[in-house]
């Protein structure tokens, strides 16, 4: 099992360790160092390394590596997806992960680590228990504490650690109650120089933040739910009338939590909301080239497209480049070579383009890949699967609920090819 | 105030300053001042000299207090074990503590400090605890028992808490369930023989209803766990299979790909043709894609597994072809994994697509990534033989980009297509040529010189393209300068006249010049070869080469089963059997999947078979297996006491070589230019003064001279030929043994004996023993019982170390000697093994009772394989009763002991079966003739004393015989039958 922990900065420095088990030198995470050297860019950084004596299995997240070590067999993607869970704590705690809030904060970390993990085993992961043996701090519970000498760790039980609903804390009292439901699509796509689709899927997540009294118990149901084959449920969800009767039954953890992630993958259901007309060349001999991209709209189901962002990291040879957009801005980062048109807002009537000419590095051969287009967008109010929720019942308790549903699409990985 | 003010130190000394403020009467000073240290802690500073004063604060009532000093002493009890005794009694006080939270941290706590002082005093108040009303505090002292047993397994033990923790898998929280099972997996990785997860169906099922209640991480351990049970019958496992499938909408990653696990192992015992099973199969997929859009590291983990699962049960990912479409910003360790997984699931339906993938990718930034993307087209050229005309054109297109590293992965891989499909693209050898000048790394070089020497007579500068590679011979590295050998001689033989001076040129280079042992080896045997016999060389040289496939690369099946039983651990990351690597894993079962029932399949491992068998025969017969596993397993295989050939007499044979070359050479040379050049054939009678002494050996494998590759490592171990080091040892080998080996065999197999002896039989198949093919069949002859054996390698490297060992049989049967293979048994060679038995081993009843379990060990692997043997070869040549103690014991033995038999359609006098019988010494005491029926009375004697009476009816005119068999022990009748059965009838 996870025998020990060691936070290291992106710069290399080892600011953290954590030793459940007997205490294994810093020096193991050389080999982690050695690894990130080769690897260059940290997100190359492979995840799971063999020394001598260990295992080392990390994760990038926020800058930050988490290096775990391992001795025996285990599971990696328990210890991957238990760094996660720590990762997301921290930024539950403290509102940011990142070295210097790990260092403001290092004794509560300490005593969350010591709290979530025992010999290895996960312990207490879910957030409203830890909340309730470890309060986070507030600016309001430091004063107090200093005033009153009180403490920051729960002295009883926390009440969910043992029912059958481990994820919520019994008592929970609000005078506003209410239950948000935000539907999150995340269109993955890669499209080839013609345009045609290459390959498309949908990442869709329903994020929940439920503030109710009591011990509530919904039921969520879908216009559609046949569009949802391939689903992951927040372990609070029935799977037993999932699969009979295609609705959503849960008792809600308390707070903001996932209630479901889901996968629609087959490609006609996908729409591709943008079209992207592109002509990037770059001329045999001389040191120049040209770039011309023009966005318009495709299926948009008569929505407005937003924030549209256009992000092209060019070939390492292109040296400056020299264009007009009709629309938005343009940046090009001299180090890092990467192109950034922020568009806005997608205009229909007068579709916005970018233009103008690339210098290339003076006797540089020509470069041999092509730039891939990157494009960022959103779209409110619609979910471009088609998902539609239809209801929300509750049960157990008698008040009447604020009840909100709200529709995101955005781009994830949606990439043209030059 | 955040905590890095915690980290600021005055003039006065830190350490003194927090001593002061540690012993201070003021509550939260002293709270403040823990912190302070633990915060120094955290950053590794030493602050265990505060030891003393952290302790003091110890009895407190202040949770917060507590909870950091218990932080404190796990981190430094071990480096100041007497002051620790100074917080037993708190501990000790704490279990009793009425509030739960307190009891369960001191558990806890205890648990972590590694001091064998301390751990005396830790049994009590666990034990209390593990017996405790609150669960939260019985789940903390579950966790606790693995601890303890980590610092001293003895205690554990002798204190029963083991007991005691099995007994929790039955408590009636789900989080204490799953608390000890994960407590009793940890403790029984570092006891593989314990059984201490005693798996049976009331277990299993109570295991399964906790499953659905506990939290992901419990339900992690509870999946890993049953994954290790193997349920009775195909009903049993579709039943588990049902209440696992739920997991697979888990959103931990690791709860989904345990229940792959768990699905994929159990998939195994459901007969094909069950509903069932088809939808398992298309459940099984989206929750693999959906792995796939999580965070990076979570899709490598993912998709090192479904590299298995798709080598497995490629059915199920099938049509997912374009989630392993490689996106621009992946990192690069995801786009290698998922290339992998694109050429695995090519075929002709999605090879378009794939295509036009790769040469995309071809035209990436990342170096490694497009080597592997040129290297993938190759790949699918050999995989789909449809798409191997557009690959090459892809690959020409590459080659002209020019990109050097391109080009030379692009002429790497077509040289494998070459192979598969030969006389078939040689029309781009010219365009290949044109490169040679750009190559500068030794595999495309090695490959460059391949095509040059296989193809010689269609390019018309071969001889000069080889020349110029010759200049810097000694600069290269040996792959290239084994194939610059290899292929010269290639055009030696192709084109003799005008290259006579460039082999001699490179045989001198490589025999003389060279301290590499294998390269002056295979110049010897060229040289030799040439100069002998001409003929037998262009057989050998030019011999015909088997064609690559694309199953080369893919896992070996037993390993594949191996790691399939592991899927999400970290042997199925690094795709190797966790013996392989995992420290301290002194005897790591091999696992494997059970054996399918009900469906067509019967060509099982007779050993998955029998276990499979298990639930219907009585217990006592046969071990179960794992029992059976772990016994051969501990058996003490020792290695033959000779290893590997004997060195060549290097210096004898390079006189002989030089003086036989000449005269070799001559003949070649005169063979040739006297008569109008005719092409040498292998029909045509050469040089009679050449004796056909040593004709090539039948054992001797042509295409290991016959020039392939040298390692072409970076393709699997596939497509290459074996490595240079393994490809040297069969030189030696043949040659100076392999006529001998020959005339030892003559002796033992040729003569005819009268004992009758079955044909030989397949034992362990190449699927099975990963390469090595093991046939044979048991004899006796001159009174001494062989096991005799043909060892085929069908693996493309070197076996050696050859070992066997006998798991305790029936009749004691073991080995009397070592496995007699004293030369290293190289790729596609035969070796045949007389092994003289005794029967004084180990006995235990098998069931059949003629069974032999057996494991033969090389330096691959040990495997295992069972085996039947005519009992007839147990038959003692002293087995001859006297008539009147044949007449008293076959009255003696009561009549419900008597077993009769027939044998049908057997044509053979009364006379000529008894002559035939007493050859397998089953000896006729009497005669008699009543009504046209012969009936004869015989005895047969078995190596362990046993005596078997016979009456054999044999009526005139009919074919069927009749046995009727008495003995004391009416278990062994039935071989004996058998055995007579076998005897008449060949």
């Amino acid at each position: 099992m996870i025998h020990s922990l060691f936070l290291v900065s992106n710069s290399g420095d080892i600011f953290l360790e954590k030793h459940w088990k007997s205490v294994i030198s810093r020096s193991v995470c050389d080999y982690f160092f050695e690894a990130k050297e080769k690897a260059g860019d940290p997100e190359n950084v492979a995840p799971v390394l063999q020394t001598p004596h260990h295992y080392l299995i990390s994760i990038y997240r926020d800058k930050l590596f988490f290096v775990s070590v391992t001795q025996t067999e285990v599971p990696p993607l328990f210890v991957i997806e238990f760094l996660h869970r720590v990762a997301d704590t921290f930024q539950d705690y403290f509102g940011e992960c990142s070295e210097s809030v790990i260092k403001d904060n290092t004794v509560t970390v300490y005593e969350l680590l010591e709290e979530m993990l025992d010999n290895g085993f996960p312990l207490a992961t879910e957030s409203n228990v830890l909340k309730e043996m470890i309060r986070p701090p507030t600016i309001l519970r430091s004063v107090v504490n200093t005033l009153t000498g009180g403490s920051n760790v729960g002295g009883t039980l926390p009440t969910g650690q043992l029912s059958n609903v481990p994820w919520r804390r019994v008592g929970v009292k609000y005078t506003n109650n209410e239950a948000y439901f935000d539907v999150i699509e995340e269109i993955d796509a890669i499209l080839d120089k013609s345009g045609t689709t290459v390959f498309a899927e949908i990442q869709g997540v329903i994020e929940a933040c439920v503030k109710l009294s009591g011990m509530p118990d919904l039921t969520l149901s879908f216009m559609n739910p046949r569009l949802l084959d391939d689903v992951s449920f927040h372990p609070c969800v029935r799977f037993k009338r999932w699969e009979s009767e295609r609705v959503l039954s849960f008792i809600p953890p308390d707070g903001n939590f996932r209630l479901l992630s889901y996968h629609v993958s087959s490609q006609n259901l996908v729409a591709i909301p943008v079209y992207v007309k592109q002509n990037i060349s770059f001329l045999e001999t001389g040191s120049c080239g040209r770039l011309d991209i023009t966005i318009g709209p495709k299926q948009t189901m008569g929505k407005m497209v937003e924030s549209l962002m256009v992000t092209i990291p060019m070939p390492k040879s292109v040296l400056n480049v020299n264009l007009i957009a009709t629309q938005g801005t343009y940046t090009f980062d001299l180090s890092t070579k990467v192109l950034l048109w922020d568009i806005g807002k997608l205009n229909p009537q007068k579709l916005p383009n970018l233009r103008g000419s690339l210098s290339v590095q003076p006797g540089a051969p020509k470069p041999e890949e092509n730039p891939s287009i990157n494009i960022d967008l959103k779209i409110q109010q619609l979910a471009i699967s088609g998902l539609k929720v239809s209801r929300l019942d509750m049960y157990g308790e008698k008040y009447k609920p604020f009840k909100g549903v709200k529709y995101v699409t955005k781009a994830g990985k949606f990439q043209v090819r030059t | 105030m955040t905590d890095s003010k915690y980290f600021t130190t005055t003039k006065k000394g830190e350490i003194f300053e927090l001593k002061a403020e540690l012993n201070s009467d003021k509550k939260e000073k002293k709270k403040e001042a823990v912190k302070k240290v633990i915060a120094s802690m955290t950053v590794g500073k030493d602050v265990s000299a505060l030891f003393p004063d952290v302790v003091n604060c110890m009895q407190t009532d202040n949770l917060e207090l507590k909870k950091l000093v218990y932080l404190y002493l796990m981190n430094y009890a071990k480096s100041q074990p007497d002051m620790a005794i100074m917080a037993v009694n708190t501990f000790v006080k704490d279990c009793e503590d009425p509030n739960p939270l307190i009891r369960a941290l001191a558990v806890r706590t205890m648990g972590c400090i590694r001091v064998d002082k301390i751990t005396e005093y830790l049994c009590e108040p666990l034990r209390k605890c593990l017996k405790d009303e609150d669960p939260y505090v019985r789940k903390t002292a579950a966790v606790c028992v693995a601890k303890l047993h980590d610092i001293n397994a003895q205690l554990v033990e002798d204190q029963g808490f083991l007991d005691t923790l099995k007994d929790l898998i039955s408590d009636s929280n789900p989080m204490v369930v799953a608390n000890a099972v994960a407590a009793l997996s940890e403790i029984a990785e570092s006891h593989p023989n314990s059984n201490l997860l005693d798996l049976n169906p009331q277990t299993i099922n109570k295991l399964l209803t906790a499953l659905n209640e506990c939290t992901e991480w419990g339900q992690i351990f509870i999946l890993d766990c049953l994954a290790n049970y193997t349920p009775r019958d195909d009903r049993e496992s579709q039943s588990i299979c049902e209440r696992v499938t739920p997991r697979l909408s888990h959103a931990n990653s690791a709860v989904v790909l345990s229940a792959v696990k768990v699905l994929m192992k159990f998939m195994e015992m459901l007969p094909k043709d069950l509903d069932y099973y088809g939808t398992l199969l298309k459940k099984l997929a989206p929750p693999l894609v959906t792995l796939l859009s999580a965070e990076p590291e979570l899709q490598y983990v993912a998709l090192r597994n479904i590299n298995l699962i798709v080598q497995r049960r490629p059915e199920i990912l099938k049509h997912e072809m374009k989630v392993f479409f490689v996106k621009y910003n992946d990192p690069i360790y995801v786009k290698l994994e998922k290339l992998d997984i694109m050429i695995r699931l090519a075929s002709q339906a999605n090879i378009a697509q794939v295509l036009a993938e790769l040469k995309e990718y071809a035209t990436e930034v990342d170096v490694d990534f497009v080597r592997k993307a040129v290297r993938a087209i190759g790949r699918c050229a050999i995989k789909v033989e449809q798409s191997a005309e557009r690959c090459v054109s892809t690959l020409l297109d590459l080659i002209q980009t020019k990109v050097n590293y391109v080009v030379q992965e692009a002429i790497v891989v077509i040289k494998d297509i070459f192979r598969k499909y030969p006389n078939k693209y040689e029309s781009v050898i010219a365009t290949l040529c044109e490169n040679l000048d750009s190559l500068d790394e030794p595999e495309a070089r090695a490959a460059m010189i391949w095509i040059v020497g296989e193809y010689a007579e269609r390019i018309d500068n071969a001889d000069e393209l080889l020349e110029s590679f010759l200049e810097g011979f000694h600069d290269e590295s040996t792959q290239v300068q084994l194939q610059l050998l290899t292929a010269i001689v290639k055009l030696f033989l192709k084109k003799p006249t005008e290259t006579q001076e460039l082999v001699q040129q490179v045989l001198s280079l490589a025999t003389q010049d060279s301290d590499n042992p294998d390269l002056r080896d295979r110049g010897y045997i060229y040289w030799r070869l040439l100069s002998t016999d001409p003929v037998a060389a262009k057989e050998v040289v030019l011999a015909e080469k088997p064609l690559i496939s694309e199953e080369t690369d893919l896992i070996e099946p037993t390993l594949l089963e191996e790691l399939i039983c592991h899927i999400g651990t970290l042997a199925s990351v690094y795709h190797k059997p966790p013996s392989a690597f995992v420290e301290g894993s002194r005897g790591v079962q091999h696992k494997r999947l059970p054996g399918s029932a009900g469906s067509g399949e019967s060509v099982e491992s007779p050993d998955t078979g029998s276990a499979a068998g298990a639930s219907d025969a009585p217990p006592a017969v046969i071990p179960s297996q794992g029992d059976l596993l772990g016994d051969l397993l501990n058996l003490d295989l020792t290695p033959p006491a000779t290893t590997g050939p004997p060195p060549p007499a290097t210096s004898g044979l390079q006189l002989g070589a030089m003086d036989l070359l000449g005269g070799g050479l001559d003949s070649l040379m005169g063979d040739e230019s006297e008569p109008p050049p005719i092409p040498l054939r292998t029909d045509t009678p050469q040089s009679p003064q050449v004796l056909h002494q040593s004709p090539s050996p039948p054992d001797y494998s042509p295409t290991e001279l016959g020039g392939d590759l040298g390692g072409s490592s970076a393709m699997g171990a596939g497509f290459g030929a074996p490595p240079p080091a393994a490809a040297a040892a069969p030189f030696s080998a043949p040659v100076s043994g392999g006529l001998d080996d020959l005339f030892d065999l003559g002796g033992g197999v040729g003569m005819p004996m009268g004992a009758y002896s079955p044909p030989k039989t397949v034992w362990l198949p190449a699927m099975k023993g990963k390469g090595l093919e093991i046939s044979g069949t048991f004899a006796r002859r001159a009174g001494v019982i062989q096991m005799e054996m043909t060892l085929t390698n069908k693996a493309m490297s070197v076996m050696t170390d050859f070992a066997i060992q006998f798991n305790r049989n029936s009749f004691g049967l073991a080995p009397a000697g070592p496995l007699q293979v004293l030369t290293p048994l190289s790729p596609n060679q035969s070796i045949e093994v007389a092994l003289p038995l005794s029967t004084v081993g180990p006995v235990m009843k098998m069931d059949p009772l003629n069974n032999l379990q057996v494991a033969v060990k090389n330096n691959i692997d040990v495997f295992y394989f069972s085996c039947q043997y005519p009992i007839s070869m147990l038959f003692v040549e002293d087995g001859k009763m006297e008539r009147q103690v044949f007449l008293a014991t076959w009255k003696d033995i009561p009549n419900d002991s008597e077993a009769q038999f027939q044998i049908a359609d057997c044509r053979l006098s009364s006379d000529a079966a008894s002559n035939k019988l007493q050859g397998s010494n089953i000896f006729t005491i009497a005669k008699r003739t009543v009504d046209g029926q012969d009936m004869l009375y015989q005895s047969t004697k078995l190596s362990n004393g046993i005596w078997v009476l016979a009456e054999l009816r044999v009526q005139t005119g009919n074919p069927n015989f009749t046995v009727c068999l008495k003995c004391r022990a009416p278990e062994v009748a039935q071989c004996v039958f058998q055995s007579y059965e076998a005897v008449l009838k060949n």
